[in-house]
């Protein structure tokens, strides 16, 4: 599914009657008023997350209430509350060297499996898949054995490994489908040209595929921004992330709920950022790049 | 183009190449050797493991006494599925994964239609629906939680005021419903998305000629447009499954597993965690993955169906 798949050929899809654009209005208001009722709980949390502890925590809701930021100094630590910046680092450590991983992993397997397909590729992509469907808690313990074993704990290389695992199938499927969009023949000629393989790969695959390593790269960024149970298990307080550290307001019972706001949409900013930027290529990643 | 490589060998990872001259031989290993580190990166970190979890599975090993620990054979096997506890958590992942996929994948596919649809401002709209689906997992249900949920402050009990409506403590009354509304909004949009490629990518041709021919908009949708999703359908509820059967971040914090709404991921995590069963933890951690297989299997042979038209190329 590429953006061009996403605003269709409509062209000779034209409603000829009178009757039926109006239909046609109805139907667009219906989904504009779903779509706000989807987004209405992201909007109710950042408009409270400016809002003052107090008016934050009232029954009618308070809309006008004047906006301050409050919320946004007690989550950074302000109020004398654990800072929150360790754990963003932690986040962005582990999912930026986990992402960098997986791309070098990911990038020759994925030529091995489009552009000079080893026999029985399909048979290799299956058991990339297949790991996936292995649930993370299947092997949990073992890793903490190992772990407190080597005295790993609480080390955020260790996310980093596994994050690595978690992403690497996805990432294969996803650039096994761009790869494949680069055409043998051009990849031939250049060789019968006398071109050597680092040549070819800089000169005639990468530009190709470089929109796919792109959304690649994003979708496992996300991913391991997100990822909670290895973390929470295999983390304490040097390698905390910042879903764990999200955790933390779990028991408050919103008595601040403004910083619980501030909190939920600082740690889910780039996620959201990046998840916007890319709303085709993340579809085609998720679903494995079997949509197109 | 390396047809002469291999005689059909066990497994791709061992391919044991019948007697070649070692020009071939080598070049057919040149071919595999970018795929090795992947592979075998792969082997080690989840396939290892799990093997660790199978034979602890058969030992009866608490991480408070390890001294204590036996071999007990499928005991804890039995004790997972006799204890009520814990064949309750094996309910509540079931309730959990159906509802949550089937009503997310109803709800995906009547905003997909929507969707499909042109209107104004149709960009702006998709973009407020897949925003769900963005925000961080625990975030989200903290959101659910807090915001939404809270008896005296949230949300929906605040907007019930103005209605003059009761204001139930939402959480209590109806947990296990709590945690599947909160994943049910995070899902749809993801189902929604699939579906709406899934839409765009049928033959418009077919479409209008069926119209020339005097089909209606429902006859068009049950008779051309039902068929062309079902492969979209099957891969969103494959991959919703997947996901949802696994999930620990909602039950952990809407409910934190307490009333009833444990599912296994989270009795998993408590049985060692909290209580250091490491063999009980571990049988029903292979519980989850049998449970993962029979969805595997069926999700295989939709992706197959996929995969057919690329099948070609190697």
């Amino acid at each position: 599914m590429s953006a061009t798949a996403v605003r269709p050929v409509v062209t000779d899809a034209k409603p000829p009657v009178r009757t039926r654009r109006r239909a046609g209005a109805g139907l667009g208001l219906v989904a504009w008023l779903v779509g706000i009722v989807f987004f209405l709980p992201i909007a109710w949390m950042a408009l409270t997350s400016f809002h003052s502890e107090s008016d934050a925590a009232t029954n009618p809701p308070s809309f006008a209430a004047s906006l301050t930021l409050d919320g946004y100094r007690e989550f950074f630590g302000a109020g004398g509350g654990a800072s929150p910046w360790p754990a963003l680092v932690n986040s962005a450590v582990a999912s930026i060297a986990s992402t960098l991983f997986v791309l070098v992993l990911a990038l020759p397997a994925a030529y091995a499996l489009s552009i000079r397909p080893v026999k029985k590729w399909t048979d290799v992509l299956f058991f990339f898949l297949s790991t996936k469907m292995l649930p993370v808690v299947a092997g949990l313990l073992p890793i903490y054995l190992f772990a407190k074993n080597t005295d790993m704990l609480d080390n955020i290389w260790l996310l980093v490994i596994l994050y690595t695992s978690m992403n690497l199938p996805i990432a294969v499927w996803m650039m096994q489908s761009f790869l494949a969009e680069v055409p043998v023949a051009i990849v031939e000629a250049a060789r019968v040209d006398g071109a050597k393989l680092p040549t070819i790969l800089v000169r005639v695959v990468a530009p190709i595929a470089l929109p796919g390593i792109a959304a690649t790269s994003l979708i496992c960024f996300i991913f391991s921004w997100n990822e909670l149970l290895f973390a929470r298990v295999l983390t304490g307080v040097v390698a905390e992330t910042a879903p764990v550290f999200l955790t933390g307001f779990i028991t408050s019972q919103g008595l601040f709920l403004a910083k619980v706001c501030a909190a939920s949409l600082v740690i889910s900013l780039p996620v959201l950022a990046a998840g916007f930027a890319a709303q085709d290529k993340l579809v085609q990643g998720l679903s494995l790049g079997a949509v197109k | 183009m390396t047809a002469t490589t291999t005689a059909p060998s066990a497994a791709p990872e061992h391919p044991r190449p019948a007697v070649r001259p070692p020009s071939n031989r080598l070049r057919a290993w040149a071919t595999r050797a970018p795929l090795l580190p992947a592979l075998i990166f792969m082997i080690v970190v989840t396939q290892l493991p799990f093997v660790a979890t199978l034979v602890i599975s058969f030992f009866d090993w608490n991480a408070l006494y390890p001294d204590a620990r036996s071999f007990t054979g499928f005991a804890n096997y039995g004790d997972v599925l006799s204890d009520p506890a814990l064949r309750k958590s094996v309910w509540t992942t079931i309730l959990l994964t159906v509802a949550v996929v089937l009503v997310s994948l109803v709800l995906g596919l009547a905003l997909a239609l929507l969707l499909d649809r042109r209107f104004k401002g149709r960009g702006v709209v998709r973009t407020l629906l897949i925003a769900p689906f963005l925000v961080v997992p625990v975030a989200a249900a903290l959101l659910w939680k807090h915001v939404l949920y809270n008896p005296e402050y949230g949300l929906l009990n605040g907007l019930l005021h103005y209605v003059g409506g009761p204001q139930p403590d939402w959480i209590s009354n109806t947990p296990l419903l709590a945690v599947e509304a909160s994943l049910v909004w995070q899902w749809t949009p993801f189902m929604m998305l699939i579906l709406l490629a899934g839409l765009q990518s049928r033959d418009q041709q077919q479409i209008e000629a069926a119209r020339v021919d005097g089909a209606g908009d429902w006859q068009i949708f049950v008779h051309l447009t039902l068929p062309h999703l079902r492969r979209y359908l099957e891969l969103g509820a494959l991959l919703g499954s997947i996901y949802i059967v696994q999930n620990f971040d909602a039950v952990f914090t809407i409910t934190s597993g307490g009333l009833g709404t444990a599912n296994l991921p989270y009795t998993v995590y408590q049985s060692f965690y909290q209580a250091h069963e490491n063999g009980l933890a571990s049988a029903a951690g292979v519980l989850v993955v049998i449970g993962s297989i029979i969805i595997a299997t069926f999700a295989l042979r939709v992706v197959s169906s996929l995969f057919r038209e690329e099948v070609g190329r190697a």
